[in-house]
């Protein structure tokens, strides 16, 4: 895997993240279209998640639970927006609350995915996040998952480090 | 889009382009600070250390308070900050996904 491109545009509240697989793009469509396998890679570093609900067309929803070191567990859901095996594929992501369901008055983001073909057999994912608001970045920084994460990810750094 | 308007991100470039500035911005990230013990680490008066404080305040880089007779100023975590935290947040996310789906994919 190599991450080609990366740009955080602070003004349109976007992320835009590029990477490149050594996999065909049916292959890589795969990782999204199979619950099990998009468990694998979709929680943050130690929050494992488990995909309840997983519809995987235009409109379909899903649910899952992440469950955290300390036994803590995040429940989220994704409204399908777009789905267009096995190239393109766009959903609201939001929070959920204990019952499972889409919490009221949490922020959403939008996330829309790109699979491309680049010869040799692999494929480039061009993923584009987009936040609502500042506030609603405001309110995911209040809810300490800076914090959270990044020492999470600062483990996961040192680990590397360590090859 | 709530994006920070013009006139917030002029106010914020202007706040940051004075090496004082930056500099009581570095320090109060790292721990508050009164506004006299500021003016005592800079050779400028204490009119003059308040004033950058002020222009740190209308860029919401900083926040002050009254303790007693002192002003306590302390970083300000504003939205633009914490923004900018957690879409780098959300990068390194990706990033691990990325890495994660990499290994997924070398299994066959």
């Amino acid at each position: 895997m190599t991450v080609t491109d990366h740009a955080i545009d602070r003004e349109a509240l976007t992320l835009t993240f590029v990477a490149e697989f050594a996999a065909p793009v049916e292959r890589v469509w795969q990782v999204w279209a199979d619950p099990r396998q998009l468990e694998r890679w979709w929680g943050p570093p130690e929050w494992p998640a488990t995909f309840t609900r997983h519809e995987l067309t235009p409109g379909g929803e899903m649910r899952y639970v992440m469950t955290g070191p300390d036994g803590d567990t995040s429940a989220g859901w994704w409204r399908m927006t777009l789905v267009e095996p096995p190239h393109r594929l766009a959903f609201d992501d939001g929070f959920a609350d204990d019952s499972g369901e889409p919490a009221h008055g949490m922020p959403v983001t939008h996330a829309e995915a790109r699979l491309d073909d680049i010869g040799d057999g692999s494929t480039r994912m061009t993923l584009i996040s987009t936040f609502p608001s500042l506030e609603a970045l405001d309110e995911l920084a209040a809810m300490g998952m800076v914090e959270g994460m990044s020492s999470a990810l600062e483990q996961i750094d040192a680990l590397l480090a360590d090859r | 889009m709530d994006a920070l308007t013009d006139d917030e991100v002029d106010a914020l470039f202007r706040a940051l382009a004075d090496r004082t500035r930056r500099d009581i911005v570095a320090r109060v990230i790292d721990a508050e600070q009164s506004v006299s013990a500021l003016a005592e680490r800079y050779a400028m008066s204490f009119a003059a250390v308040q004033k950058h404080v002020s222009v740190l305040e209308r860029a919401s880089l900083v926040a002050k308070r009254r303790r007693g007779r002192e002003q306590i100023v302390t970083a300000d975590l504003a939205a633009v900050r914490r923004a900018r935290a957690v879409l780098d947040v959300y990068e390194q996310l990706w990033r691990h996904r990325a890495a994660q789906i990499d290994a997924l994919l070398a299994e066959g």
